[in-house]
């Protein structure tokens, strides 16, 4: 449905993207995740026609990005990062007006979003400038949807949202991909990278690594600690001078670390958390868990992204995991 | 819902977004009547009831004469006397006073016999327009006193009195300066500003991007957002002629519909500069600025609204032939204070038509299919 081939783009100082190619069969939903900034945005312009890539091409259901653009406008639905709706309009009326832009209208169309559309329908009458974050997404979802696209470009729909209104909004993705639709989803939330059946990770124009959320765990490597105290500011210095420990980072309520032993086939994982424990109680830390854990997917990033020992996570990756 | 067109729910949505913005509606409603008032009552070169004071040391009849001719006229009210010269300066500094008249000592004996009676009107520079209308009409009143004294007197009129008439505008009110102008201004605002500002707020909200991914043409985009504002501008040229009508007493002499037809052609020319200069702004400040600086501004300054064209280096009044809005104000001026016909302000018309289409062709190339 999609397929990408070695797109390049560079803003006037900035290689915002470089080298990226991957395919998207019908039916798949596809996340592309990684920080802000990473050049998810550019990616989701180029491949919705916003803008030109400086070399590569493209092809989104066998039509040619460049040439081909009018016949993919009409198959597209594109939901941009920002909330890209009339504020001073109604719900209905934003609506309708999408409607009508493409050709349509809100009943022709009442089956595809009638799902989303009958949570909005208790605030039609309201402007969509006074909806709360997760309504938002909702309608911008509801006017993406209402020309019956075959894809569906998603950029970072679920930033700024709460935690419920998430899921939810992840739920009707996963419906709409069982009615056939192609969805296409960035996003910097790296627990939303399992709900997708592959994703890309991304850092600084390049994807480091696509495939399954599966198969990226499954490829890691290290040994890993989640690591906790009564001092969390004071441990993740603390952490760092343990002489075996290869990087630490923020994780939510808890610190992650990798291990790297010298004898690694000698000593059982246990152990280690023990020896990491004693190191720690040495520096004055009281109440520590250690316990060894599996990689999640912002683990693998955290990896990929070779963080060297004593560099501190990006303050985007690190907030979006102090945020929940 | 009943099924619409691309372009009738983009014109409605584009009403949506000006009526529902209070202070949208009015700029676009209520400024062009607040600027026109503004502009005919407060801002005016027109002079009525300055007050002067004399300082006549003759006490003759010639002086009598002319002092109660002064008085007579609408134009000034004799405040009081004064006995010294140097009183005068005193007076000027708490600022009421707008012109002193300084008789010479047996003015009318001077006068009858040799000709050479003096009369100084001294009037306060640091607003020299002002000052100069003051020191026109006191003079055309009192050269017009003196010629008739002489003549009563039965002695040769020993100056020649020049008899200035203002044709169209006999009592040189401002307001037939002024509403031509004000036309001109308030069309180039609502059509050249507001349309780029809209257009740019597409762009600064980020719903251009899902227009622009939408299949709808652009031209399709460009058209609805212009056609909400020529109706506002039509609906304020409307209540600019009746202001200036009833309010301001300029009448309308020419013909109306040749009237209307030099305006939509003008507000055809605001309406491709307004999208010419969307292309270039991504917000809605830039927008505003742009328009404003390179729009309003010279349209108030060059356009001979407030200052006089006629009296500015060559270079500006160059520059004042390549605005728009200055052909539009000639024309209206011919046509509605002088009631001309077609064939007078067909030179005018001729350059608006070519603006107009180079203005169209250049927006039309300039707008994006894309966003960068």
């Amino acid at each position: 449905m999609i397929k990408v081939h070695n797109i390049y783009k560079k803003y006037s100082k900035i290689q915002a993207l470089e080298d990226i190619s991957f395919d998207v069969p019908r039916g798949e939903i596809f996340g592309i995740i990684g920080p802000d900034g990473a050049g998810k945005t550019s990616l989701f312009r180029i491949l919705t026609t916003l803008i030109l890539a400086d070399s590569g091409n493209a092809t989104i259901d066998e039509l040619d990005l460049v040439k081909q653009y009018r016949l993919i406008r009409n198959r597209i639905g594109y939901m941009p990062g920002r909330f890209s709706l009339y504020q001073d309009l109604s719900v209905e009326e934003n609506l309708s007006f999408y409607a009508s832009i493409f050709g349509t209208t809100i009943e022709e169309n009442a089956r595809q979003i009638e799902d989303i559309y009958n949570q909005l329908l208790p605030f039609r009458k309201r402007r969509a400038g006074a909806l709360s974050g997760g309504m938002k997404q909702k309608l911008a979802l509801c006017c993406a949807l209402i020309h019956k696209p075959k894809i569906l470009f998603l950029d970072e729909p679920t930033t700024g949202v709460d935690p419920v209104s998430r899921n939810d909004f992840w739920n009707m993705l996963q419906r709409l991909q069982a009615e056939g639709l192609t969805i296409l989803v960035s996003t910097s939330y790296m627990e939303e990278a399992s709900l997708c059946d592959r994703i890309a990770l991304i850092q600084n124009g390049r994807f480091l690594k696509v495939n399954t959320p599966e198969n990226i765990t499954k490829q890691y490597q290290r040994h890993l600690f989640a690591v906790s105290s009564d001092n969390m500011s004071l441990l993740l210095g603390d952490l760092r001078k343990h002489p075996f420990v290869t990087s630490s980072y923020a994780f939510g309520d808890v610190h992650h670390i990798t291990v790297e032993f010298p004898d690694s086939s000698a000593k059982e994982f246990s152990q280690w958390a023990l020896q990491i424990r004693e190191f720690l109680m040495q520096c004055g830390h009281t109440n520590i868990f250690v316990s060894v854990i599996s990689p999640s997917v912002e683990d693998c990033f955290m990896d990929l992204i070779c963080l060297p020992q004593e560099q501190a996570v990006p303050a985007s990756l690190s907030s979006v995991v102090n945020d929940d | 819902m009943m099924s619409k067109t691309p372009f009738s729910a983009f014109v409605r949505k584009e009403f949506y977004h000006i009526f529902r913005d209070r202070w949208t509606t009015l700029i676009l409603l209520i400024m062009p009547m607040m600027m026109l008032l503004l502009l005919g009552f407060a801002i005016t070169t027109e002079v009525k009831n300055a007050q002067i004071l004399v300082l006549d040391p003759s006490r003759d009849e010639a002086t009598r004469m002319i002092i109660n001719t002064l008085e007579a006229s609408e134009y000034f009210e004799i405040k009081g006397e004064v006995t010294s010269i140097e009183e005068v300066e005193t007076l000027f500094r708490k600022g009421d006073i707008g012109m002193v008249l300084v008789f010479s000592e047996h003015f009318s004996d001077k006068m009858l016999h040799t000709g050479k009676a003096q009369v100084q009107l001294i009037t306060d520079g640091s607003d020299p327009n002002y000052a100069l209308t003051l020191t026109q009409y006191a003079t055309a009143i009192i050269g017009g006193v003196v010629q008739e004294f002489s003549a009563a007197q039965g002695s040769i009129p020993c100056q020649i009195h020049s008899d200035v008439r203002f044709m169209y505008n006999p009592t040189l009110k401002g307001g037939y300066n002024t509403v031509p102008g004000v036309l001109g201004m308030v069309l180039m605002l609502i059509c050249a500003m507001m349309t780029s500002i809209s257009i740019a707020r597409e762009k600064e909200f980020g719903t251009m991007e899902i227009l622009l991914v939408s299949p709808v043409k652009p031209i399709v985009i460009i058209l609805s957002k212009t056609v909400p504002y020529i109706l506002i501008s039509l609906i304020n040229l409307t209540t600019i002629l009746l202001l200036s009508v009833f309010v301001l007493k300029v009448p309308v002499t020419g013909n109306l519909l040749l009237f209307f037809l030099l305006a939509l052609l003008f507000i055809f020319v605001s309406l491709s500069l307004g999208l010419l200069v969307s292309a270039v702004a991504k917000s809605q400040m830039v927008a505003m600025l742009i328009s404003g600086m390179l729009m309003m501004l010279p349209v108030i300054l060059l356009s001979g609204i407030i200052f006089p064209v006629e009296s500015m280096p060559l270079f500006f009044q160059w520059l004042a032939n390549i605005i728009p809005a200055n052909w539009f104000i000639k024309a209206v001026k011919k046509v509605m204070i002088q009631g001309l016909g077609f064939g007078a302000i067909s030179f005018e018309l001729m350059i608006l038509s070519g603006m107009a289409l180079l203005l169209v062709l250049l927006s039309l190339k300039a707008f994006k299919k894309r966003l960068d």
